[in-house]
């Protein structure tokens, strides 16, 4: 296999022809998009050097310590995204569920992937343990944000419906089971969905990136079969423990449901 | 059945004493806003009181299991809730809610006709109008066949004709199983012909309350 071309900086450089030719397109068109287009590419660019040279300083120390204080940055990220994200008003027992559910469930699903799946030796290689965690953290964190969204919405939208069955007698789980699998199903469909396309409508970014380094497809079809798999199960994990424990957040201890809170 | 000490929700409403007794019908009536939506629904839980005591069967509503007391104790909200699914889904549901045996589809055309609900149990329940939900909400609440029923304003949809005869089916099956039943109505003339004891309302506080003396 060959090795992979070494990108000079006047050849990065000849990239951003893209980002000046849609500056163009916006400009022409009259679409005052030209301020955000300009900030997120120097941002992305800027980001990306920044986490090329952590990166780099991260694999060459190999210290365990320095690998899970990358993975609770991430995790405190990712958290903090789906707050942002989230459009509707969360009570703050509901924060501490989505966030015990995001740490549980990438936790335990990366803890299985590395020790298990790789079996990764020593556990803490940052080269193997940053990238994978990071895409598990990741799409979890996409999987939670729609559950959540869709579990807060259908709370207010189906207020009367759940109200009716509290008074026909229904504890305030059969109450919400219907809420509850909504969100649970619109969390998982995404990567349900990207696996059916992987392969023939794309190829994943982790594949790809193996491939251009020089690695066997094989071997990357291998890593990227692995790692949907892992990223399934987690965002699984995670979006499961969230519905369950987050739809009691919208009852009392006398089983009213209280949607005021926020 | 019920004792109502000091209670007190909100600013909308305030009781200083009132009892509702048991296998009677008890009406509510009162203006918009007089609290009697708020009245019905601390009996079953749906809401708790800021302060004061409320009794069932001399019990502190307090120690009593929301669930379980909603099972004995159903309440028919005033815009019946619909749930997606059949006619038959829709009555069948309350039996499902409170872990009772379903019933087969004669005991359901059974409190059809009770209720004058005049469709078949395949029919979509959400196409119905605003009159035959309320019929199907209220068949599903007689369906469950509780001991106390709390009907807030259960006719509301209805024209005049069919109002006067689900009332009689209902307060008819009241008294025929000996039930309690507490309803909510606007109606001066329901409350006239059927309750025995009559609970006016205004500005959240009980303003009359009566018995009515019938004879035979």
């Amino acid at each position: 296999m060959d090795k992979i071309i070494d990108l000079e900086l006047w050849q990065v450089g000849s990239a951003f022809v893209f980002i000046i030719i849609l500056m163009f397109i916006v400009k022409v068109k009259g679409i005052s998009r030209e301020k955000e287009i300009l900030i997120s590419s120097v941002r992305m660019t800027f980001q990306l050097m920044f986490t090329g040279y952590l990166l780099t300083y991260l694999f060459k120390s190999k210290n365990p310590f320095y690998t899970l204080l990358v993975l609770v940055i991430m995790e405190t990220f990712a958290v903090k995204n789906i707050f942002k994200r989230v459009k509707t008003p969360l009570s703050s027992k509901l924060r501490k569920i989505i966030a015990f559910s995001m740490i549980c469930g990438t936790t335990a699903s990366l803890a299985y992937f590395i020790l298990v799946v790789v079996n990764l030796s020593p556990w803490y290689e940052p080269r193997y343990v940053v990238p994978i965690g990071g895409m598990i953290i990741g799409n979890s964190m996409t999987g939670i944000s729609l559950g959540v969204t869709k579990l807060v919405d259908g709370f207010f939208s189906k207020k009367h419906l759940v109200e009716t069955s509290l008074m026909l007698g229904a504890t305030p789980k059969s109450a919400s089971k219907e809420i509850v699998d909504g969100a649970f199903d619109s969390a998982i469909l995404p990567t349900i969905n990207s696996m059916v396309g992987m392969g023939i409508v794309f190829l994943p970014g982790m594949m790809t990136g193996q491939i251009l380094s020089g690695t066997s497809p094989l071997t990357a079809i291998q890593y990227q079969i692995a790692i949907m798999l892992g990223i399934t199960g987690s965002v699984s994990l995670t979006v499961i423990l969230f519905v369950q424990e987050g739809y009691k957040t919208f009852f009392n201890e006398e089983q009213q449901l209280e949607l005021e809170e926020s | 059945m019920y004792r109502l000490e000091n209670v007190k929700y909100r600013d909308i409403l305030y009781i200083e004493n009132l009892e509702i007794l048991p296998k009677k019908i008890t009406c509510i009536l009162g203006e918009s806003g007089g609290g009697k939506t708020t009245l019905i629904k601390l009996l079953n839980k749906m809401i708790s009181p800021t302060s004061g005591d409320i009794f069932y069967k001399k019990k502190s509503l307090r120690k009593i299991d929301s669930v379980e007391l909603r099972r004995e104790v159903v309440m028919l909200s005033q815009s019946p809730g619909i749930f997606p699914g059949s006619v038959r889904d829709n009555l069948l549901i309350g039996l499902k809610f409170s872990e009772k045996n379903p019933a087969d589809d004669s005991e359901l055309v059974e409190i059809m006709k009770k209720v004058h609900l005049y469709k078949s149990l395949d029919d979509v329940a959400e196409n119905l109008s605003g009159g035959e939900k309320q019929r199907v909400a209220l068949g599903r609440v007689m369906l469950m066949d509780p001991k106390i029923l709390l009907l807030d304003e259960p006719s509301s949809a209805l024209d005049e004709k069919t109002e006067k005869n689900i009332i009689k089916e209902v307060t008819d099956y009241v008294k025929t199983k000996n039930k309690t039943l507490i309803v909510v109505t606007h109606s001066k003339e329901i409350a006239r012909d059927h309750a025995d004891e009559i609970i006016e309302m205004a500005q959240g506080r009980i303003i009359d309350k009566k018995v009515v003396e019938r004879n035979g």
